[in-house]
């Protein structure tokens, strides 16, 4: 089966380089700490928009890995060598979508106690369940807007513009504590995963 | 529509309708925003301010409409291949930005008598905030695309990475709108908004014809940076041509 085969080998690629992994999830606790001293030590604000300042700091820390996801293997001929052996592009895309969602979400959740404990978050379990069904955009958008810059000059500064706004639904039902807010995320997360390796793959097809 | 597939056809007609419309259009809005200006009776509620409806209303109808514009002017030059409608698209989108830029600065100098305030995290405020960045996004991308040399083809201006971020976002677009419109009725009760009465006549009708005047206005300035960039890609073929041949 490729797609397994792909996932593999971006995973064991992922693994060689720990220290790659380990960036967005410093980055993510470095913003959650800024936090408190931008706005103060107060124990009762912190916790009050200690949720919103998790999810920021995660959007933040996806825009991160951006330069890894499509690049490399656009240089290395990866791609060429998948469009000649007549794999879909579709498929290398959703390889390295779940690929990256392992590598960038799991590290995450594991740093959101830590995040927890600085910002004196009350619950832990209803923003890790969250951040669990919200990641995969996390991990999509970016790799839609890397396959969508791929090859052009100042692409990383464009990634922050084209993943924000697509962002929105995904931070404002992850944040919220409303009952159904957990469907509505799992939902958008869901039609931004669906729609990537097509759009992300019509990109690379289209920027050759 | 394949018959205007040809530049040529199509710069025909548009020099005849670019300053049709353009001038048409012209007229008209100053006819509307007169009436609506000085004509029309002020709002019993909102008193002389309500005057700012005239450029908000087909403002914010222009931000979305072009939106809309680009993003099929997209799906066209994906499917059908169709030089005209990438080139549409890029020309569309820069005047649906500035609409949407016209709506937020006349909607936020409305705000501050009537609401007290320039700014409200208010719903369709919000939604059209969103839909700036939406535009700046794929501006952004359309730019760097045609400064690194076009698609396949080499042709400024038929790169096919920001067409697909317009579908992207279209698609995106109605869900975006429902999640702000929800976190808006989570986080702040309805103290704001706006009650639409039924309209008065003797408001209605400037409404219309400004609105009608600004599309006008509208197409006439998209058919004019289409030949613009047309008359670009001519000319910089032209060049080619003479530097081949002089070498």
């Amino acid at each position: 089966m490729i797609f397994l085969i792909l996932v593999r080998r971006d995973l064991s690629l992922a693994l060689r380089q720990p220290g790659a992994l380990l960036l967005p999830v410093v980055f993510f606790i470095l913003v959650a700490a800024l936090f408190p001293f931008a706005v103060g030590p107060d124990a009762r604000l912190l916790a009050r928009i200690a949720p919103g300042v998790v999810w920021v700091a995660a959007l933040l820390a996806s825009l991160l890995p951006v330069e890894t996801l499509v690049a490399p293997d656009v240089a290395d001929g990866t791609i060429d060598q998948i469009v000649v052996r007549g794999i879909a592009l579709e498929t290398w895309a959703a390889a390295r979508l779940v690929a990256h969602w392992l590598g960038f979400a799991l590290p995450l959740l594991i740093a959101l106690p830590v995040a927890a404990v600085l910002l004196g978050l009350p619950a832990l379990g209803p923003l890790a369940l969250g951040l669990a069904l919200g990641t995969p955009a996390l991990a999509a958008l970016p790799l839609l807007a890397a396959s969508l810059t791929a090859g052009l000059r100042g692409g990383g500064a464009l990634t922050g513009l084209i993943v924000v706004p697509l962002a929105l639904p995904v931070l404002i039902f992850g944040v919220a504590d409303a009952p159904g807010a957990l469907r509505l995320l799992a939902a958008s997360s869901l039609v931004i995963v669906a729609l990537t390796p097509f759009a992300a793959a019509a990109a690379l097809r289209a920027a050759d | 529509m394949h018959r205007f597939a040809n530049p040529a056809r199509f710069l025909r007609i548009a020099r005849v309708l670019t300053p049709l419309l353009t001038l048409v259009g012209v007229a008209v809005t100053a006819v509307g925003l007169w009436i609506g200006l000085f004509a029309s009776p002020p709002d019993y509620q909102q008193g002389e301010s309500v005057r700012i409806m005239y450029v908000h209303v087909p403002a914010a109808w222009l931000a979305s409409g072009g939106y809309f514009g680009v993003a099929l002017a997209s799906a066209v030059s994906l499917v059908w291949r169709h030089p005209l409608a990438s080139i549409a698209a890029r020309a569309i989108a820069p005047v649906g930005a500035l609409f949407t830029a016209i709506c937020l600065v006349t909607g936020s100098l409305w705000g501050k008598p009537t609401w007290g305030t320039y700014w409200v995290w208010d719903a369709r405020l919000t939604s059209m905030l969103v839909l700036l960045f939406l535009y700046l996004g794929y501006l952004a991308l359309a730019n760097a695309e045609d400064e690194r040399g076009g698609g396949s083809g080499g042709d400024p201006g038929q790169a096919k990475g920001a067409a697909i971020l317009a579908l992207v976002g279209v698609v995106n677009l109605p869900i975006i709108k429902f999640s702000v419109e929800w976190w808006h009725t989570l986080h702040q009760g309805p103290s704001i908004t706006l009650t639409k009465s039924t309209i008065d006549p003797a408001m209605l009708l400037p409404l219309l014809l400004s609105l009608g005047g600004f599309t006008l206005i509208f197409g006439g300035v998209v058919l004019m940076r289409m030949r613009a960039a047309l008359a670009r890609t001519r000319s910089a073929a032209r060049g080619r041509r003479l530097a081949e041949a002089y070498a």
